[in-house]
């Protein structure tokens, strides 16, 4: 579908080192990377998300979480969280 | 009589014994004759108690006896028994079976009395035996114990779950918004009955979805998320550009004299589109962001498929939307209140609108050539506002001579002719004295920004007709504005009598509408392509030449060159075909023919407004602009006037 082709595209950019979508349980259903790695990105990263958006939204309920950074020394943790779903990429922005 | 001779058989069988005798037979279940029956007959049997002397016993008894005679030598007896057991096997003959008892019982009578004689000196000798031989039996009984049996009953476990939540302010809130619409849902059901059957419809068709949903972990949901990251990943990546793109301000056109530089930003292209030429490019009016390019060919030998492409600055790498045509796309617009609405116009002639909003990849309205389609390129189209019964309606331009309204009654394009351009004096006389007028070919047009009714059209031959919507057969005024076809006219977004036109001839020149000569003519060197004034000034417009320079004026500044000339594209191989100013950003971007698209950066020296007196306040607004070129042009006027 036109969602697999924009995953796709996305895996396929500059500097990407990996994708993963996680159901709203924190179970990964789609990765690129190896399971360890995955498993463990997906509870840590579920559970920083689940925080984040209950501060945004106890400051405003109106308000939501569109999206999370995380700039780290060596790379950039991109989530961008769904109603359901949860898409994790981790990209190295400079070359 | 008695010589009759009586044949008596003498056989061993017992004649009591049974002879048939049947036994029940467990294995084969049925009752079954006994094969051979025993034919003993026991006459007499009695049981005797003689021991034999060399038993265990017997030495016992023998040697008891032996101490009893030390002690009694006296009484001596001779022990003796008789075993008497009178066999009679064979019975022969002729006594009866009868005579043979009786001998049977006296035999045994006799012999009784002989065994009642010897009992009394055995019961001597039994005396002096050891005591107690009998064996000790021991016989308990118990009671029958009850076998015993549990025999429990449990009611069932109260289902038990546990339940943990937190109760934070958003979550309330959405309560609260569940709440709600669950109550609005309620009053709908209120309403009249006949759209309780659709809505139950719906529902099961909801539900149908739901349940086909919750069986595949749809991935089709994260289809917004996909979107938004992808956009984040192409921002980390180009993320220089984008930081160039909101805060770099060239520090050095302070020391460039007034000249200006265009700061290359991003580059977007599609290996679809590898082959095409851009054709239009055209700003969407809502989303500040979004454009839309077309794709087509300008080569009359090579002509393909056309693509309309719209792509979004928040990503370069990929466009927003993709729709493919048989023929090239040569002009396009975006309706200014619904911005979803694109008119296209094809080089085969048709006009088609894009509905943004719909998936397909066709257009949702296309002319055809029943429907009047041009016969010819069509170059421009432009949507109008909605006319009286609220139809959407776009004019168009093409090589055939021909202005054609379009409206869409109905979900069907009707076409009016507004205008053919007529070329004066060149009506021919044909055969049987018909009165040929051959049509000139438009090229470009534009509509007054306020005037709705006046617009211009630059032709092929150079010339640009002032035209009325009102009036079909003729001009109003005709601009001998080209030698060369004239590519684009535009009218100036604040000045309500200048407009600009460019041409193949090299030159891009102003006018006033209402004089007939050009307030400026600027000669570019090169064939000019396209040519747009920018949104936040009446005095600056830029013009791209097909050797790959874009050229940037203000005249304000300097009325007579280009603040900047630039090379934008390589110039070999490669022509630039259009350019727009983005109505919001400083930002411009550049069509080829290689298909790509590059967005530039306006360095600040050439959006510069006028600067104010100390003490006098900064005028902004339109007025302002109108003021500013009227100023300018009243200079040009002058000298025109005097001549």
């Amino acid at each position: 579908a036109e969602v697999e082709e924009t995953l796709k595209r996305i895996q396929a950019h500059k500097g990407v080192i990996a994708t993963i979508v996680i159901n709203a349980e924190g179970i990964p259903i789609r990765t690129t990377l190896d399971n360890s790695s995955t498993v463990q990105y997906a509870g840590l990263l579920h559970q920083l998300t689940m925080k984040a958006r209950s501060t945004v939204r106890d400051i405003d309920p109106q308000n939501d979480l569109t999206f999370l950074r995380i700039r780290s020394k060596k790379h950039e943790i991109m989530v961008a969280p769904d109603k359901e779903y949860l898409l994790i990429v981790i990209q190295n922005p400079c070359e | 009589e008695l010589k009759e001779e009586f044949t008596r058989i003498l056989t061993a069988n017992n004649p009591h014994a049974p002879q048939n005798i049947v036994r029940y037979s467990f294995k084969e279940r049925a009752y079954k004759p006994i094969s051979y029956v025993d034919q003993m007959a026991i006459h007499f049997s009695l049981n005797g108690n003689m021991i034999l002397k060399d038993s265990d016993e017997g030495r016992r008894q023998s040697i008891r006896l032996s101490i009893a005679a030390e002690k009694a030598p006296i009484e001596t007896s001779a022990v003796t028994s008789e075993e008497a057991e009178i066999k009679d096997e064979e019975s022969t003959g002729d006594t009866q079976a009868a005579g043979e008892e009786e001998a049977e019982e006296l035999g045994t009578a006799e012999v009784a009395e002989a065994a009642e004689a010897e009992e009394p000196p055995p019961p001597r000798v039994k005396e002096q035996k050891l005591a107690n031989q009998f064996n000790f039996i021991e016989r308990a009984s118990r009671t029958l114990n009850n076998p015993m049996r549990e025999r429990a009953c449990q009611s069932e476990p109260t289902p038990c779950k546990n339940f943990s939540a937190t109760a934070n302010q958003w979550e309330i809130y959405d309560a609260y918004v569940e709440e709600l619409q669950k109550m609005e849902r309620s009053k709908e059901k209120d309403k009249p009955k006949a759209q309780i059957a659709k809505r139950e419809e719906e529902k099961k068709k909801g539900r149908k979805l739901t349940s086909l949903e919750s069986q595949s972990d749809d991935i089709t949901k994260i289809s917004k998320a996909a979107k938004i990251m992808e956009r984040m990943v192409n921002q980390n990546t180009f993320d220089d550009i984008a930081q160039d793109f909101k805060y770099f301000e060239d520090a050095s056109d302070e020391y460039r004299d007034q000249q200006g530089t265009l700061l290359p930003l991003w580059k977007f292209q599609y290996d679809k589109t590898k082959r095409l030429a851009v054709t239009a490019i055209s700003w969407n009016p809502k989303y500040k962001d979004l454009f839309a390019v077309g794709y087509g060919s300008y080569d009359f030998m090579k002509q393909g498929q056309g693509m309309l492409l719209l792509y979004t600055m928040k990503n370069p790498s990929f466009p927003e939307y993709v729709f493919s045509s048989e023929s090239g796309i040569m002009c396009l617009d975006f309706h200014k209140d619904h911005p979803y609405l694109v008119a296209v116009g094809f080089y085969d002639g048709n006009v088609a609108i894009y509905n943004l909003k719909k998936a397909t990849s066709q257009p949702s309205y296309k002319s055809g050539a029943k429907s009047g389609k041009h016969t010819e390129p069509v170059w421009q189209v432009k949507w109008q506002k909605d006319d009286m019964d609220n139809n959407l309606n776009f004019f168009s331009v093409s090589s055939d001579g021909r202005i054609v309204s379009w409206t869409l009654v109905k979900n069907e394009l009707v076409h009016t002719d507004v205008i053919k351009l007529s070329v004066e004096g060149t009506t021919m006389q044909g055969p049987e004295g018909l009165q040929l007028q051959t049509l000139g070919c438009g090229t470009s047009f534009d509509f007054h920004k306020k005037i709705d009714y006046l617009f211009l059209v630059g032709t092929e031959e150079g010339k640009i007709y002032k035209c009325s919507k009102c009036y079909s057969s003729q001009f109003l005024d005709v601009f001998e504005a080209h030698h060369m076809a004239v590519d684009s006219v535009s009218w100036n977004p604040y000045h309500l009598k200048v407009f600009i036109s460019c041409s193949s001839d090299w030159t891009v020149k102003i006018w006033d509408h209402t004089i007939k000569t050009p307030m400026f003519i600027y000669d570019l060197n090169s064939a000019v392509a396209d040519v747009a004034w920018s949104p936040y000034s009446s005095t600056v417009f830029a013009a791209v030449t097909t050797d790959g320079k874009a050229h940037v004026f203000d005249l304000s500044i300097n009325k007579y060159e280009a603040l900047c000339t630039q090379l934008v594209v390589a110039k070999k191989k490669n022509k630039i075909t259009h350019i727009q100013f983005n109505p919001v950003y400083p930002v411009v971007i550049i069509g080829d023919e290689r298909g790509h698209v590059t967005s530039l950066k306006l360095s600040p020296n050439l959006r510069r407004m006028p600067k104010e007196k100390k003490g006098q306040e900064v005028k902004k607004g339109p007025e302002v602009e109108i003021a500013k070129l009227d100023k300018l042009l009243n200079l040009v006027r002058e000298p025109d006037s005097k001549t």
